[in-house]
Parts: C-alpha cells; sequence; structure tokens
C-alpha cells in the first residue's frame, strides 16, 4: 500500500471478471459482476452473510462444476493468456491446477503430512521422492510451518493444531505454484495468534502470487488487502483500493458496512 | 429475581430424572431379553453337541452311522462357496457403490435404481434361488456347482454391499472430497487416492456382515440344488503340475454347513441330532468369528482415519 497509488492503468491485471452472472438452479447468486484482479496483489472480498463471495471465488477455480444445477454466464479472464475460465471448453481440472484454493475450515487428507503437501504434485503425476521431498520443503516454508513440521513429516496431519492444519493447507495449495491463490474465510476457524500468523504469511505470499481472501473481519481486509471490493445481494457495490474504501467510500452502505453499522 | 427457587429446580430434577431410570430399566431388560434368548440357544447346542466336538469331527465325511459322521465336505463346500461369493460379490458391488455416489448423473434413473437396489435386499432369499436355478444353472448351464451357489449367495448379499458402500462414502465429508478436486484431481484420482482408502473400512464391514448372513443361508442353496449327503471333496484348487491352479472346483457338486445340519436334524436317529448341534455350533461360531473380524478391522482402519 505504498503511496502514491499507481494508477490503476498501469498495473498489470492477472484477471478479471465480466458480466458475470451464477446461478444456483432458479436462483441467481450473481448479478452482473465486472471485476479486475491485479497481478501480485491481495484483493479482499467483503460484505454481508449470504451476499455472494464464496460464490464468486468458487467461480475462479470452477468448483461450482462439482455440483449438478449450476450454471454460469459472461466470464473470467485469465491473463496473460486471456483464456475464459468459465468457458465450456475449458476443462475445470485445468483451472483447478492453475488456481488453488484455501477453505474456511482446515480440511488436511487423513494422510501424513507429506503427502498432504505432496498431494497436488502426485496429481500431477510427480512421484519422483526427491523432487517430491524439495517442493514439499519449498511449500512448507512458504507457508511458515516448516519448522514445526519439519521432525514430523510423516506424522497424520490432523494431529498438528487448527493453526498449523491451516498453514498445511496453505503448503498444499502453494505446492503446486499456483497462479492465483483464492482465500475463503482462511482465518475464521482459528485463534488471533494463529490468524496474526496466516495473516502476516499472505503479506509474503503476495511478493509472488496474485491473491483473493474473502474475510468478515474489517482490520483483517484493512490489513492485508491491497483492493476491497463490497458485495451486496449478488451485486458488486464497490470496489477500489483498500485505503479508499475504508477511508472514503463512494456509497453510503459501504460504509455502514464497514463501521458495523449495518450487515 | 428467579423462576424457581433452587430446591424446587432440585425436586424438578428428581422428578425428570425418574424418566432416565424408568427407560434405563426398559433398556437392560429388552437387551437381556435379547442375550438370554441367544445365550440359551448357543449354551443348549453346545451341550448337545459338545461330545462329537473332536478333531475328527472336522476331519470326517458324512456316514450312516451318527458317531463316525463329520462336517468335512460341508466346512470345505462352505468355505468355496463363500470364496466365490466373496470375489463376485465385492468387486460388483464395491463399483456399484462408487458409480451410485460418485459418477451417476442426479436424473430419475438413478432415483429408480436406488430404491430398487434397497428393495432387493428386502427380497426373500428362495426368490433368489429361483432365479439361479432358471438362470445359473439351466441358462448357463453352470449345473448345481459351487460355482452357481457362490453366485446366488452374490446376488443375495449384493445388495448389502452397495448400500454399505454407499454409506461409508457418505460419511466423508465433502470438504475432503473439494480439498482433493480443488488441486486438480480427477474423479477417478479421487476415488482411487481417497474415496477408496477412506472408506474401506466401511465396505470391509458391509461384505462381512452380508457374508454373516449368506454363510448361513439354506432355502437358496437347496433350490439350486446342493446335495445332502456327500462323501468326496471338490477338486483341489492348487495341483503339483504346471499351471498348479485348478478351477475345476468350481463345477463340482458340494453341500453346506446349513445344509448338513438340516439332513441331520431330519434323521429319525437321536444320536444325529447331536450331530447338528455340533455342526450348529460351528456355524455360529463362525458367523461371530467372522462379526468379530469386521469390528476388528474396523477399528484398525480408522484408527488412523479422523476428520
Ligand atoms: N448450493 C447452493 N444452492 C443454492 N443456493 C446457494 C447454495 N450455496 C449458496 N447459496 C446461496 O447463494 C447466496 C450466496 O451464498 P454464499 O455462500 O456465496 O455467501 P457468502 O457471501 O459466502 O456468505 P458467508 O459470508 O456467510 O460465507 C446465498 O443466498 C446462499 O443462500
Ligand atoms: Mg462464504
Amino acid at each position: 500500500m505504498a503511496d502514491p497509488k499507481p494508477a490503476l492503468e498501469s498495473l498489470p491485471l492477472k484477471a478479471h471478471a465480466a458480466g458475470l452472472n451464477f446461478h444456483y438452479g432458479d436462483f441467481q447468486a450473481l448479478k452482473n459482476i465486472d471485476m479486475p484482479i491485479y497481478d501480485k496483489r491481495v484483493t479482499a472480498l467483503i460484505g454481508p452473510s449470504g451476499c455472494g463471495k464464496s460464490t464468486f471465488l468458487r467461480c475462479f477455480n470452477r468448483m461450482h462444476d462439482l455440483y449438478p444445477g449450476n450454471r454460469y454466464e459472461g466470464e473470467i479472464r485469465l491473463h496473460p493468456d486471456n483464456v475464459n475460465l468459465l468457458d465450456r471448453a475449458v476443462d475445470p481440472i485445468e483451472v483447478r491446477m492453475r488456481l488453488s484454493m484455501v477453505f474456511q475450515k482446515p480440511n488436511p487428507f487423513p494422510k501424513s503430512i507429506f503427502e498432504n503437501v505432496a498431494y497436488g504434485l502426485r496429481v500431477r503425476g510427480i512421484n519422483q521422492r526427491a523432487v517430491l521431498e524439495e517442493k514439499v520443503e519449498e511449500a512448507l516454508r512458504s507457508a511458515a510451518l516448516w519448522n514445526e513440521a519439519k521432525d514430523r513429516l510423516h506424522e497424520q496431519a490432523f494431529n498438528l493444531s487448527g493453526g498449523q492444519q491451516q498453514r498445511m493447507c496453505i503448503a498444499r495449495a502453494l505446492a503446486t505454484e499456483p497462479e492465483i491463490l483464492l482465500f475463503d474465510e482462511p482465518t475464521s476457524a482459528l485463534d488471533p495468534i494463529a490468524t496474526a500468523s496466516i495473516e502476516e504469511l499472505i503479506a509474503e505470499l503476495k511478493e509472488k502470487v496474485t491473491i483473493l481472501i474473502v474475510t468478515h473481519n474489517m482490520q483483517q481486509a484493512a490489513r492485508v488487502s491491497d483492493f476491497t471490493a463490497y458485495m451486496y445481494i449478488g451485486e458488486l457495490i464497490e470496489y477500489g483500493w483498500t485505503d479508499d474504501i475504508f477511508i472514503k467510500p463512494k456509497h453510503e452502505q459501504t460504509e455502514a458496512y464497514i463501521t458495523g453499522r449495518f450487515g | 429475581m428467579a423462576l424457581q427457587s433452587p430446591a424446587e429446580i432440585r425436586a424438578l430434577i428428581a422428578n425428570h430424572k425418574r424418566w432416565d431410570i424408568v427407560f434405563g430399566v426398559i433398556g437392560i431388560v429388552c437387551l437381556a431379553i435379547c442375550l438370554m434368548t441367544f445365550v440359551t440357544l448357543f449354551v443348549d447346542m453346545l451341550i448337545d453337541g459338545y461330545a462329537r466336538l473332536r478333531p475328527e469331527f472336522f476331519t470326517e465325511f458324512p456316514s450312516r452311522r451318527a458317531g463316525q459322521a463329520g462336517i468335512l465336505s460341508a466346512w470345505i463346500g462352505t468355505t468355496m462357496v463363500m470364496i466365490v461369493t466373496a470375489a463376485v460379490a465385492v468387486p460388483l458391488g464395491v463399483a456399484a457403490g462408487i458409480y451410485l455416489e460418485e459418477y451417476a448423473p442426479g436424473n430419475w434413473m438413478t432415483d429408480v435404481i436406488e430404491i430398487n437396489i434397497s428393495n432387493l435386499a428386502g427380497v426373500p432369499s428362495i426368490v433368489y434361488g429361483l432365479l439361479a436355478l432358471g438362470l445359473f444353472v439351466y441358462q448357463f448351464g453352470l449345473g448345481q456347482s459351487v460355482a452357481t451357489a457362490g453366485l446366488t449367495l452374490a446376488l443375495l448379499i449384493l445388495p448389502v454391499v452397495i448400500v454399505a458402500t454407499r454409506e461409508s462414502i457418505r460419511a466423508i465429508p465433502g470438504a475432503i472430497r473439494e480439498a482433493a478436486y480443488a488441486l486438480g484431481a480427477t474423479k477417478w484420482q479421487v476415488v482411487q487416492g481417497h474415496i477408496l482408502p477412506y472408506s474401506t473400512g466401511g465396505i470391509l464391514t458391509g461384505v462381512i456382515i452380508g457374508m454373516a448372513r449368506a454363510i448361513g443361508e439354506t432355502a437358496p442353496i437347496i433350490t439350486v440344488g446342493a446335495l445332502t449327503f456327500i462323501a468326496f471333496l471338490p477338486p483341489s484348487p492348487v495341483t503339483t503340475e504346471p499351471p498348479f491352479l485348478s478351477f475345476e472346483w468350481l463345477m463340482s457338486p458340494f453341500t453346506v454347513m446349513p445344509i448338513q445340519i438340516f439332513n441331520w436334524t431330519s434323521r429319525p436317529d437321536p444320536a444325529f441330532q447331536a450331530n447338528a448341534a455340533a455342526a450348529g455350533f460351528i456355524l455360529v461360531f463362525m458367523t461371530l468369528a467372522m462379526n468379530g473380524l469386521a469390528i476388528w478391522l474396523r477399528y484398525r482402519i480408522r484408527r488412523n482415519i479422523k476428520w
């Protein structure tokens, strides 16, 4: 958040949503969303419960394809190759190999820490021990878990604490070197200390990767993000630099939500 | 300000707890009735058949003289039939269960299939016997063989295996499935890397419970024509000549434990009743052992799986 802020036009884009509608069967959960996602920046999605933040995030890695009756319209372009992630011709598996997601609750596989972090690589057919070991270590280091985990790589992952499990899930998401990291309320199940360590981590990670994060915690949005998007009942109400949104929002509703008078 | 005084609250709790006690007692009585019935039967069989429970009982063929008759052909027949049953029902049932849970589109066809699988579990076993008589014995020309009996019992327990598979797959949290898909796994990668390993315990339990049911089935086996008196063994599956494996036993005539018991109980000579009791004891013991194995396996496998 270096001031003065560079002109938006000069920033490289990593992705952008254009005219995005999303339907759960007959229910339209996202309405005509246009939003840029800038490269190697953190974009926070905020808004009252049920406004469609998770739905929006899950469009990026086509999670909605796993369930019947869901429908997308419009596009999410991924740069630089300008592919439309929502295109039916694009395999959702390809999309999920390029973008990683960290979920609200830590969801380790009932396997060892090593196998958890290595899983994304194994899916890609990488099975050589040496390569896996190197990548797992690198990912665990990036997720600030290496020191705690290095002596227990072959223990069951559920023996880790909740915060460690979430960092392991981040390592698992990082191991495959994604172009965008999608976080859906990654700290809502964690205590303040674990939350702080994950926020620190996000600040470090944005050197390497573009991040999109859903959060209910206004301070967290203000601390970690460069851009903030405020959503309400499926619509994008306001988008801009995080400082602008938090200091002088254009919409009264945004201000009401941020200051806790609404939502 | 309080709605009730502490003394009143205590009286209220004491009153409410009376129902805990009443229900506890009813529960214990019900449980005792079930257990007593079973224990009585089991002990009664043991007492009646105790004299016959000697090693020779397992190594002798049935005989016209009660004192020399054994269950060799019956327990070997049962074992062979069970092997065929498991070999057929497990892959079919597990694959069908996985397909229904993970691959099947959610349309009316799937619904119809689902309802019918539950219905199949309720079809009387004699009906499976009739079906098998027409299909396996005559249509496929398998005759009155181990293969026919194994296939018949496989049909019988298939619904159990499918339902057990589906239930243990459903017990896997959606979050774990999503975690795997989110890393770019294909359906098959998710099935073989996650779904199968995490549901093995439940599937095994279902399989063994199904097998424990099949092992005591009599009606369908009689229908497909098991012999009641058999004084030879099916050909050995292992041979001394290459390729050392033989499948002739599949086509051999056979008998099984419940039929041997049935045969003995229908004899007028009371000495055969002791044989029946001894064989019945062994059959119940086999069933209990299988259930015990199921519990142990489930414990072993689930120990490493928590969510
Ligand atoms: N599988 C679904 N089927 C139908 N409607 C759904 C489904 N999932 C979510 N919705 C609806 O879509 C809307 C957006 O839900 P979403 O989960 O995206 O909200 P959210 O902003 O993430 O909320 P929260 O902050 O509580 O997580 C809600 O009205 C919700 O009820
Ligand atoms: Mg949400």
